[in-house]
């Protein structure tokens, strides 16, 4: 955490925004080992179908015969199922590896979007005001205040399951987390001195909102946004856990810790022990890029 | 401000419209709520009568108007499983969620601010470094997981709480309460925590972070430069400065609390409005998952409506609207 | 444990504790013997024994209130409120009433109580499912004396009977223009039955005192905390840290552990709910989830050729699933009934796995080359339900018919099985014992003046089942109702209208200082439970 009062190296060449972000985030060993093993992680979910042992989404590979193997075991087609096997005979390493995809996909996209959708509305809601804040802001009161499970059924029921529809599930639950975040942020900063400087200038809206207000709204917005990634992760584990998530062919993290829970009592702790520690890897490594991130994206923390 | 509160909630009643609208719309895309309550073996004449006695042979549009005549009359309809008045049977539910959620709500900030408080002071502390760690696996885990750990540790292998359910209760104003009796509150113990964890994770970010920018204001420094204690420094101007933030999510966690209590509630066997809804839910209640969401809507606009309040008597530099 | 009880219950118990006097302060967990905690996993939504047919309620409703014919735990008829009954011309039914009767606020039970019954059964205000068609029949009920009934019915009714352990008998003075909502609020719970409800909370628990003046055998509990504990691991968890003495459904994954604690014991029965996978009849072209494999539709449904349906069948090993999948609590099976059970086919096993010769089949009916299918199922609804569709879905894919699993929860996929939108889907059904349950609803032609066919899903029809049916129906001789709905059952299931895989056993947990008389029809009820 030494970069927020070191002053920035000197450079040779003409020192850039963003060289000058690159070179503060190195500056944090901490923060780069987060994005090492998040790299390692995001590769192993790129390469799954080369790297896992089996393709655990076939069933035509999957034996129930091989069910519930404890690590080290050799199954019956001749895998030696290092993490062990699931109920249906999966290979948990497999398992863990396809599910690091299909987690990611959930939670980074679903984050993404999300953020995109509601820190749009919330500025606009900010910079706007009268009837257009009122609408959007009504719309969050909404959507914050409907269960998040209903709004999975009602999506399950429309467009069936699927992890893009718990995708949109998560984006339509999550976004308006966001939207009033950014407002609020925005509603301070938009009454102070440069904005107004800003609007004396004759520049355009757009200008003003995603230049100006939108950068001095970043910090709160990445405190929640690397929350959310591991909050729409551990979701998608709830979701699964009552059913509604990913098809059950094709676990995530999530769904793998909450078929394997019901095996805890019995013994078998592999089926959900090893997706959990995954998750947890992933989770925290995301989640030191972004405390990280947050200081050095903070303009108040550079005096 | 009393044009600025009329029209709030004006606005709010547009969001109960377009709430129960949106209910009935979902609730009838997902199915048909005659073919899980009724008995397997009921053959199709049954099924006839179970249809028109619970009013679903209308029409949705005349569904929804019946409703909505009812509705302004304060009748948001009965129970399709239970017979009894929606609106009451989420009354009866609500003290043990709300003593849940404020249970949570007490733990979050009773354990978040202080350690948020002492990592922001001393971000580069060993102490600081375990209490972020710490909370980064508070939201991490997810809630059923943890939930059934509390149990299997606490419950199972050390005895010292009960697995699950509400404690003894006392009456008052004419509803069952548990949290004045010690049995009442080793019950909740176990799902009030379960429910504060990732609350007690963003307390502790947020007063993290709000400390760490307000240690380099302006103000700060000068109340410094001015020889002002580090305590009334902590206490007085950062933490007046922190409290925008904190207040405002723990105003919007408590609404979701309630709200989303649903997974912690099953895991307890808790009987709050969150074990109903999800019940109600699973069964396609309608009239009680109707009366719910207008419930929570009502509470969340409440809530909201404080919090704005609350934002401009905390910082002078936020005015309410009332311009159109 | 007594330090958790309730100020109420504490204040029961010891009055209770004092009346038993010297004789059981020489036990030393006297106090404890008398209460029971139990926990079961569905939750009973009215005390109303006519509001809603569901299991539960009627396990709730079996502690309170009495019918005129009970059942044992293998599911027998014995004598309830009537002491015995007879057909005396083949379309009119007579029952003795057992005498000295009383409810539990003092009410002598006569004829004119069943009579009232039978009238509210069908009266019921917003009912979501009624116990209307078990009187359906009757059209006449005639009062002979207080204690004798005549019963009339439009047809010989030979399911009279079976149609009476499932009404529960009410007082008509008491509940004459009783609401379901008195009921759930404990006010008018007032039935014959072992237990008095003391207090309800809806969803979440019941007391129940001993009705001291029940007339058979004397219930072990003084207090019973009956509590709805959904979630499995939860309630297995509560049975672990000794919060509950008893649970039903115990999940199947916590089964070896359960076993293994010396200080537990488990009660088991093989069940009458056959778990069975639904095939598209209806449509001779293209069915909606089975594509060539390339996926392009198919021009004919695949599932209209026997030879394509038994390759299915055989195509599932059967004793995997039930040993694999499901840890033993479950008896792989080719029919409805369980062996013992009134229209069981006697030597009727389900076939050997044999991929080889499934294939065979598949290509004699022209798919050498298989084709792909999804195969739907609920994922909240039987124990282990997602798990044993996916089992199925390996062993299809292994004789080359590629399938798609999707498991959903129960709440949208029951109304999309019912309108015939899946191409193969599992499902459970849980049988009266007698043949004629299961074979109306699941395997007769649907049709709706008949109320045939109700829960026939897939659309199987048959011209020979439906014959036998309708003769089985009116057939009032036992022997030769058996002897038909035997056949009608075989033809069904060698055409292979559904394919069968395991019938379910009912699993209890307790303490080990408890025994538990185990139900085929799966109800928890408390006077099943003793001390040991």
């Amino acid at each position: 955490m030494s970069d927020t009062t070191a002053s920035p190296p000197v450079a040779a060449k003409e020192e850039t925004p963003f060289r000058r972000f690159v070179s503060e985030f190195a500056a944090n060993k901490v923060a780069v080992g987060g994005l090492l093993v998040f790299v390692i992680i995001a590769l192993l979910a790129i390469f799954a179908p080369w790297i896992a042992p089996q393709n655990p989404y076939d069933l035509a590979q999957l034996d129930i015969m091989d069910g519930r193997l404890p690590p080290g075991e050799v199954g019956g087609s001749g895998i030696t199922h290092w993490l062990g096997t699931d109920d249906q005979g999966r290979d948990m390493l497999s398992g863990i590896i396809y599910g690091l995809r299909i987690s990611l996909i959930v939670g980074i996209g679903s984050a993404v979007i999300a953020c995109l959708v509601g820190a749009s509305l919330g500025l606009l809601a900010a910079y706007a005001g009268g009837r257009t804040d009122s609408f959007i802001m009504r719309l969050v009161d909404l959507q914050l205040s409907f269960p998040t499970i209903l709004a999975a059924l009602m999506i399950l029921a429309f467009l069936g399951k699927g992890v893009f529809n718990v995708v949109i599930a998560l984006v339509i639950v999550e976004w308006a987390y966001y939207a009033r975040t950014v407002r609020g942020s925005a509603l301070v900063e938009r009454r102070r001195e440069y904005i107004e400087a800003a609007q004396c200038l004759v520049l355009p809206t757009s200008r003003i909102l995603f230049r100006h207000l939108f950068p001095n709204c970043l910090p709160p917005l990445i405190v929640i946004g690397t929350i959310q990634i591991a909050r729409a992760i551990a979701l998608e584990a709830t979701l699964s856990f009552l059913g509604l998530g990913v098809p059950i062919t094709e676990p995530s993290l999530g769904l793998l810790i909450a078929n394997g829970f019901e095996y805890m009592l019995s013994g078998n702790y592999w089926i959900s022990f090893y997706p959990g520690i995954a998750l947890l890897i992933t989770i925290v490594s995301i989640n030191l890029m972004g405390d990280h991130l947050r200081d050095v994206l903070n303009p108040r923390l550079k005096k | 401000m009393t044009v600025y509160l009329l029209r709030r909630i004006l606005q709010s009643l547009m969001v109960l419209l377009a709430m129960s609208v949106i209910v009935f719309v979902g609730v009838y895309a997902i199915g048909d709520p005659v073919e899980i309550l009724i008995s397997p073996d009921a053959d199709q004449m049954e099924r006839e009568r179970a249809i028109a006695a619970l009013g679903l042979d209308l029409p949705l549009w005349q569904q929804y108007l019946v409703f909505l005549q009812n509705a302004l009359r304060g009748d948001l309809g009965r129970s399709f499983v239970f017979n009894e008045l929606a609106l009451q049977l989420i009354l009866n539910r609500m003290p043990a969620t709300l003593e849940l959620a404020f249970g949570a709500m007490f733990l979050s900030v009773l354990i978040g601010l202080p350690l948020g408080l002492y990592a922001g002071l001393k971000p580069e502390s060993i102490g600081s470094r375990v209490i972020m760690a710490g909370s980064i696996l508070g939201f991490s885990l997810p809630t059923f997981w943890v939930g059934l750990m509390l149990i299997m540790v606490f419950a199972v292998q050390l005895g010292w709480l009960p697995s699950s359910g509400r404690g003894d209760t006392v009456e008052i104003l004419g509803l069952q309460w548990s949290f004045l009796t010690a049995n009442g509150w080793s019950h909740l113990a176990m799902p009030a925590f379960n429910l504060a964890l990732f609350k007690i994770s963003l307390v502790i970010r947020l007063t993290r972070s709000g400390v760490r920018e307000a240690m380099l204001m302006d103000y700060v420094k000068f109340a410094r430069a001015k020889g002002l204690s580090p305590t009334r420094v902590t206490f007085v101007h950062v933490f007046k400065n922190i409290l925008i933030p904190v207040v405002t999510v723990v105003g919007l966690e408590l609404g979701s609390t309630i709200a989303f209590s649903v997974v912690t509630e099953t895991i307890f066997a808790w009987p709050g409005m969150g074990k109903l809804i999800i019940d109600s839910i699973n069964v396609l209640d309608r009239p009680v998952i109707v009366a719910y969401l207008m419930v929570i809507v009502l509470m969340f606009i409440t809530i909201n409506l404080i919090v704005d309040i609350l934002y401009s008597v905390l910082d002078p530099r936020v005015r309410l609207e009332s311009k159109a | 444990m007594a330090i958790k009880m309730r100020g109420r219950k504490l204040a029961a118990h010891t009055v209770t504790c004092a009346v038993m006097g010297a004789a059981m302060s020489l036990v030393a967990h006297g106090a404890q013997a008398q209460n029971l905690n139990m926990a079961v996993g569905a939750p009973v939504t009215s005390l109303d024994p006519h509001y809603h047919q569901l299991s539960p309620n009627n396990a709730a409703a079996g502690m309170i209130f009495d019918r005129l014919i009970n059942t044992d735990g293998d599911a027998r008829m014995q004598p309830g409120l009537a002491e015995s009954w007879r057909a005396i011309e083949p379309n009119v039914w007579e029952f003795r009433l057992r005498r000295g009767v009383t409810f539990h606020n003092g009410n002598p039970f006569t004829a004119e109580d069943v009579a009232f019954t039978f009238r509210r059964v069908p009266n019921v205000p917003n009912s979501p499912s009624s116990f209307a068609a078990f009187v359906r029949p009757i059209t006449n009920v005639e009062i002979v004396d207080s204690h004798t009934l005549r019963i009339t019915t439009q047809n010989p009714s030979p399911l009279l009977p079976q149609d009476m352990t499932n009404i529960f008998i009410l007082d008509r003075e008491t509940h004459e223009n009783a609401t379901t909502e008195q009921f759930n609020s404990g006010q008018v719970a007032i039935g014959t039955g072992p237990f008095r409800v003391v207090s309800h909370t809806m969803g979440d628990r019941i007391e129940f005192a001993r009705n001291d003046s029940y007339f058979g055998t004397r219930p072990a509990w003084a207090t019973v905390n009956y509590r709805m504990i959904t979630n499995g691991g939860a309630r297995t968890a509560a049975l672990l840290s000794g919060d509950v003495d008893f649970i039903d459904q115990v999940p199947t994954p916590d089964l070896a552990r359960v076993r293994a604690d010396r200080r537990l014991a488990v009660s088991e029965k093989v069940g009458l709910r056959l778990i069975f996978l639904g095939l598209d009849h209806l449509r001779e072209d293209a069915s909606p989830f089975i594509t060539d494999n390339n996926g392009q539709p198919l021009a004919r449904n695949p599932l209209k050729d026997l030879r394509v349906r038994q390759a299915l069948s055989i195509a599932i090993d059967r004793p995997a699933i039930a040993s694999r999948v499901m840890e033993g609590s479950a008896t792989p099976s080719a029919q409805f009934l369980p062996p013992g059970v009134f229209s069981h086919i006697p030597n009727y096993a389900p076939p050997a796995p044999d991929a080889a010769r499934a294939r065979a089949l598949l290509a004699e009916a022209g798919f050498p080359e298989g084709f792909r299918i999804t195969l739907h199922g609920p994922n909240n609804r039987y124990p282990n339900d997602g798990r044993i569709v996916q089992a199925v879905g390996q062993m299809w894919t292994r004789i080359g018919v590629r399938t798609t699993v999707e498991a959903q929860p129960w709440t949208t996929f029951v109304g999309r099985a019912g309108r015939q939108e899946f191409s193969a889907f599992l499902i459970g059904w849980g049988s009266n014992p007698e043949g004629s349950h299961p074979v109306r609803n699941i395997l007769a032609t649907a049709n709706r003046d008949r109320g045939w066919g109700a829960s026939n899903r897939g659309r199987y029809s048959n011209p020979e089942v439906d014959r036998r049916l309708e003769a089985a129906l009116v057939e009032i001789d036992d022997a030769r109702r058996e002897a038909i709905l035997q056949e009608a059952q075989r033809i069904a299931l060698d055409d292979v209208g559904i394919i069968p895989i395991h019938i379910q056993t009912n699993i209890w947990a307790m303490r080990n200082t408890l025994q538990h008389e185990a139900r085929a029809d799966e109800l928890t009820r408390a006077q099943d439970v003793r001390p040991r």
